[in-house]
């Protein structure tokens, strides 16, 4: 492993990245510190994707012309590129959805439909109370529609998952679904801890890693899950575009999701037989620049190396950690030390909403999120309405940490609140 | 942009002591608002006595332009009638989202504070709820009395 932050130039890294020379608010440079959000994107993706749709634009897997071909290399091309990425044993273990929401609906779909692996009334469903409303929503959905019992793992004090609890996890449970990182708390789950247990009781293990792709190296096929879920839009890539991962044993097992073009064997009047995946779970014209840009992204992020972006991942989110509790009056929900944590960092400000906090922020040029971050019941869980979250990326500097934490100063002198600079 | 065109003072005065905070009785209509982008969360009952709104309570969680906003509004509203409650609402929101015209203090009191809120587009449903849950608690209670506005 490289040595934290060694060997790592994050300046010129900031030099693929023309967003980050913007002045914003009055004249200020932009600290851009939302990018479990979003990520912004370096010139590489955007030039593969203009380059693209400039010369090689045409419709994937039915034209016999020359364009038809070259688009759909570029496409398959960048599948090949995120399954070398994640570690996939095959390129056709990589379906391309329109986000990570869409794959994990894709799978809580297709589980109710009859297979081997079909969910029905009597069984469980597990997921856990730190879960994104996309890794939670679907799963009430279905648990409603085909009669089924939703459990769920807790949470302790310090944001873990309360895994002490011994029969969660049990011999009716068909489906345990949880996030790798936590996008509100920075939490990383003991997934294959998890998935062992899962797995002894013949249940599927669906995980969502959008938060934990674009941070650290990850590979699905050690992983321990038989199903992983992330978008593109948060590791460099462009949005419209997110990956199911699936053992192709597995995928090839499962119904399809959405009818239509290009996942059918053959279509009669009667009835249709279905492609082999990945194609089966890819109905209709799929987001093909989307694709290209996304590959751009992967290897974009291999040249950096992804144990040099965790290794910068770790040591901004130490720094901020650290930095942060000097703040008086400020609370971290979450783990507030650096093991087994990404780089999300959600608080609290005495006396000061969050929208206000973020709106102070943003008058300074500091950009991050405030509210409940898409997970309402971890927010529920600490009884806390709402929370500011700051989250850095791989081209975040410890000067904009700094600037962070003077902006917090500025926000409590603004509201008369304690401890900021009067 | 500056921060003080969103936090005038007024809206900080506010924020930090509403007005008409707190659940009351006697209520004809207890409504629920909730901002499901930010989880700011409204309770509010209205009370009637004839075409008179008699008492707007409520209990706001949320950030200091919607807890501003909504002390305001009762502020406003109450002793009035009906019908100035209802034409108020439309007048805040016409300020807020159609930016149209200029607000008339004598009418709108402290409302008109936020007028600059209309420049920040993603604060305006701050600044509506407590007003736009004020106009549904009316328009439910008279439903329930069978009159129209």
């Amino acid at each position: 492993m490289i040595e934290e932050g060694r060997g790592y130039d994050v300046e010129s890294v900031r030099e693929d990245f023309p967003i980050l020379t913007r002045r914003v608010a009055d004249d200020r440079p932009l600290v851009y510190l939302d990018s479990a959000n979003t990520s912004q994107k370096p010139q590489a993706v955007v030039d593969a994707m203009s380059e693209h749709l400039l010369r090689h634009n045409a419709n994937v897997a039915r034209a016999v012309h020359q364009l038809g071909a070259e688009a759909t290399q570029a496409f398959e091309d960048a599948r090949a590129d995120v399954a070398r990425f994640i570690g996939a044993s095959r390129p056709e273990e990589v379906i391309f959805t329109k986000n990570a929401s869409e794959a994990l609906n894709l799978v809580a779909r297709v589980v109710g439909e009859p297979s081997d692996y079909s969910v029905g009334r009597g069984d469980e469903v597990v997921v856990t109370e730190m879960e994104h409303h996309s890794n939670l929503v679907p799963w009430q959905m279905l648990c409603r529609r085909v009669g089924t019992r939703l459990r769920w793992f807790g949470l302790t004090e310090e944001g873990r998952l309360d895994t002490a609890v011994g029969d969660i996890i049990n011999e009716l449970t068909k489906v345990v679904s949880l996030t790798y990182v936590s996008n509100a708390l920075g939490t990383v789950n003991p997934v294959e801890r998890i998935a062992r247990r899962a797995h002894e009781v013949g249940a599927l293990v669906v995980v969502d890693a959008s938060q934990a792709v674009p941070q650290m190296p990850v590979n699905v096929s050690t992983l321990g899950a038989d199903l992983v879920a992330f978008t593109g839009h948060k590791m460099c890539g462009p949005t419209g575009i997110g990956v199911l991962w699936g053992r192709y044993d597995l995928l090839a097992e499962l119904p399809p999701f959405l009818g239509g073009g290009e996942m059918i064997e053959t279509v009669t009047m009667q009835g249709s037989t279905y492609a082999p995946p990945p194609h089966r779970f890819e109905a209709g014209t799929p987001p093909i620049a989307e694709a290209v840009g996304l590959g751009a992204a992967v290897r974009y992020l291999e040249r950096l190396g992804m144990e040099n972006v965790a290794a910068h991942e770790r040591r901004i989110t130490a720094y901020a950690l650290e930095a942060l509790q000097q703040v008086p009056g400020l609370k971290i929900m979450g783990p507030s030390e650096m093991v087994d944590r990404g780089g999300a960092v959600s608080f609290t400000l005495d006396g000061v909403h969050p929208h206000d906090v973020a709106q102070v922020l943003d008058s300074l040029g500091i950009a991050v999120r405030a509210g409940h971050h898409c997970a309402k019941p971890v927010h529920q869980r600490f009884g806390i309405q709402a929370s500011a979250r700051m989250s850095p990326y791989l081209y975040t500097t410890t000067g904009e940490i700094d600037s962070l934490v003077k902006g917090l100063d500025h926000v409590q002198a603004f509201f008369g609140t304690s401890g900021g600079a009067r | 942009m500056s921060m003080q065109t969103l936090y005038q003072d007024l809206i900080i005065e506010h924020f930090k002591r509403p007005i008409g905070a707190g659940l009351r009785e006697p209520f004809d209509v207890e409504v629920r608002h909730v901002n499901p982008t930010c989880g700011d969360e409204l309770t509010l009952r209205v009370h009637l006595e004839g075409d008179k709104v008699a008492d707007v309570s409520y209990d706001a969680l949320g950030c200091s332009i919607s807890v501003a906003a909504s002390s305001v509004m009762a502020d406003v509203v109450t002793g009035g009638t009906v019908s100035e409650a209802m034409q108020r609402y439309e007048d805040v929101r016409a300020m807020l989202q159609d930016r149209t015209g200029q607000p008339d203090p004598d009418k709108l009191g402290d409302a008109v504070a936020f007028a600059g809120v209309a420049k920040f587009p993603a604060r305006v449903k701050c600044a509506l709820l407590g007003w736009a849950a004020m106009r549904d608690a009316l328009v439910q209670a008279l439903d329930r009395t069978g009159e129209s506005a």
